[in-house]
């Protein structure tokens, strides 16, 4: 059944508005210009760091589609009546969320590094960095979604929740992705391990929280 | 005769008010019991306890493997009625035609009323094959017809030697046990 939750979860979530947090990714690193100037070098230099504030606003956008209608239906009480513990159907809703968040984030990072005219060798090591945070950060999104959901302005509050706790993932990130060596990267993949790994308990708690 | 569902000393608090306390119940195969009360006796709240989905303050719950059908639809609006029933259950298609929706399966979702919406979530339940069924409410939104074919789709269960667990404030078709709340 829990492959069957995350495949009903991919095709929910890539059919749609799969888009939005794509369009929003670009958008805020096309701004980047803009506001910095067009000087290369300039551009080249916050080029990592700019990625990552793209990607964690991006991540905020599907927050409220995760699981507030899930909950609002019943299907988080269903999954619990067939017997499928509220951890399992959190890790499966991680999975499914990276699935259609992650791989697209990696594409439109591409482009992204164009705007910001960033060389082949900063773009790779950008992609290892995003490949590496972006489970941490569908984790987080998931786990936040399930704390705020059922909750009035649920949207600003999970931005307010969200942003502060990808802090270090931001840090390492955006080191790891400017090239500061490995140790940067090794910090990284060790906060997306750990909000990958928590996150799943925090959501499951958060779900029988709402039930009561 | 071993039970399906069993309450023992069970007590239940919610938003601070007791709503029943030290409660007992037993349901062996075959049985119906149905679980009456004014509104707000605590009904929903003893299914939703015998699902497992809310903890007694006090006292135990043990049941066998349960089936739910409450006001909540869990079935995707976007999808074909039989897709959408697919993802819970196995084969759906004699439980559809025994609630009257077979002709049903390619509609979204979204475009059932709010009786054939009723239907099937009893389609689900009955397409499950947990011993134990738990309904809340289930004659809301139903036409006689379809009370009809509920009572059928209960009658069949017991026969096979399970269990159900009704909340309703109106009489329901069939003989119940019964147990009032709030009395």
């Amino acid at each position: 059944m829990t492959g069957s939750i995350i495949a009903r979860d991919v095709r929910r979530g890539s059919t749609g508005t799969a888009w939005i947090p794509i369009a929003f990714f670009l958008l805020v690193v096309a701004l980047m210009p803009f506001a910095i100037g067009p000087d290369a070098r300039l551009l080249q230099r916050i080029a990592g760091g700019a990625l990552w504030i793209a990607a964690l606003t991006a991540a905020l956008q599907p927050i409220e589609r995760l699981v507030e209608p899930d909950r609002a239906d019943g299907v988080l009480d269903q999954l619990l009546v067939h017997g499928i513990a509220d951890e399992t159907v959190a890790a499966a809703k991680i999975v499914a969320h990276w699935l259609t968040f992650g791989p697209l984030m990696l594409i439109a990072a591409v482009p992204g590094a164009a705007l910001l005219a960033m060389d082949g060798v900063s773009l790779t090591r950008a992609e290892i960095a995003l490949a590496i945070g972006t489970p941490g950060l569908a984790a987080l999104a998931v786990a936040i979604a399930a704390v705020t959901a059922g909750l009035p302005r649920a949207g600003s509050l999970a931005g307010l929740l969200l942003l502060p706790l990808a802090v270090p993932l931001l840090i390492f990130g955006a080191a790891a992705s400017s090239g500061t060596g490995p140790a940067a990267l090794l910090l990284e993949a060790s906060v997306s391990l750990l909000l990958t790994a928590g996150a799943p308990f925090v959501a499951g708690a958060a779900f029988r929280a709402a039930r009561t | 005769m071993t039970s399906l569902l069993r309450f023992e000393n069970v007590s239940l608090r919610r938003g601070g008010r007791l709503l029943f306390e030290a409660m007992n119940l037993e349901l062996g195969p075959g049985e119906g019991l149905q679980v009456a009360g004014p509104n707000g006796s605590g009904k929903s709240s003893l299914i939703r306890l015998a699902s497992g989905l809310l903890r007694a303050e006090r006292g135990r719950v043990d049941r066998v493997a349960v089936a739910l059908a409450d006001d909540s639809l869990a079935l995707d609006r976007e999808l074909p009625l039989w897709r959408a029933l697919s993802f819970w259950a196995g084969p759906v298609d004699e439980a559809m035609e025994a609630l009257g929706i077979a002709q049903l399966e390619d509609v979204p979702v979204r475009l059932l009323s709010s009786g054939q919406a009723k239907r099937a979530t009893l389609a689900r339940v009955a397409a499950s094959h947990a011993p134990l069924w738990l309904l809340d409410e289930p004659l809301n939104a139903l036409d006689a017809d379809g009370a009809e074919r509920l009572a059928s789709i209960i009658s069949a269960h017991l026969a096979a030697g399970g269990a159900v667990l009704a909340a309703s404030h109106q009489p329901l078709p069939g003989v119940w046990r019964r147990l009032e709340l709030g009395r």
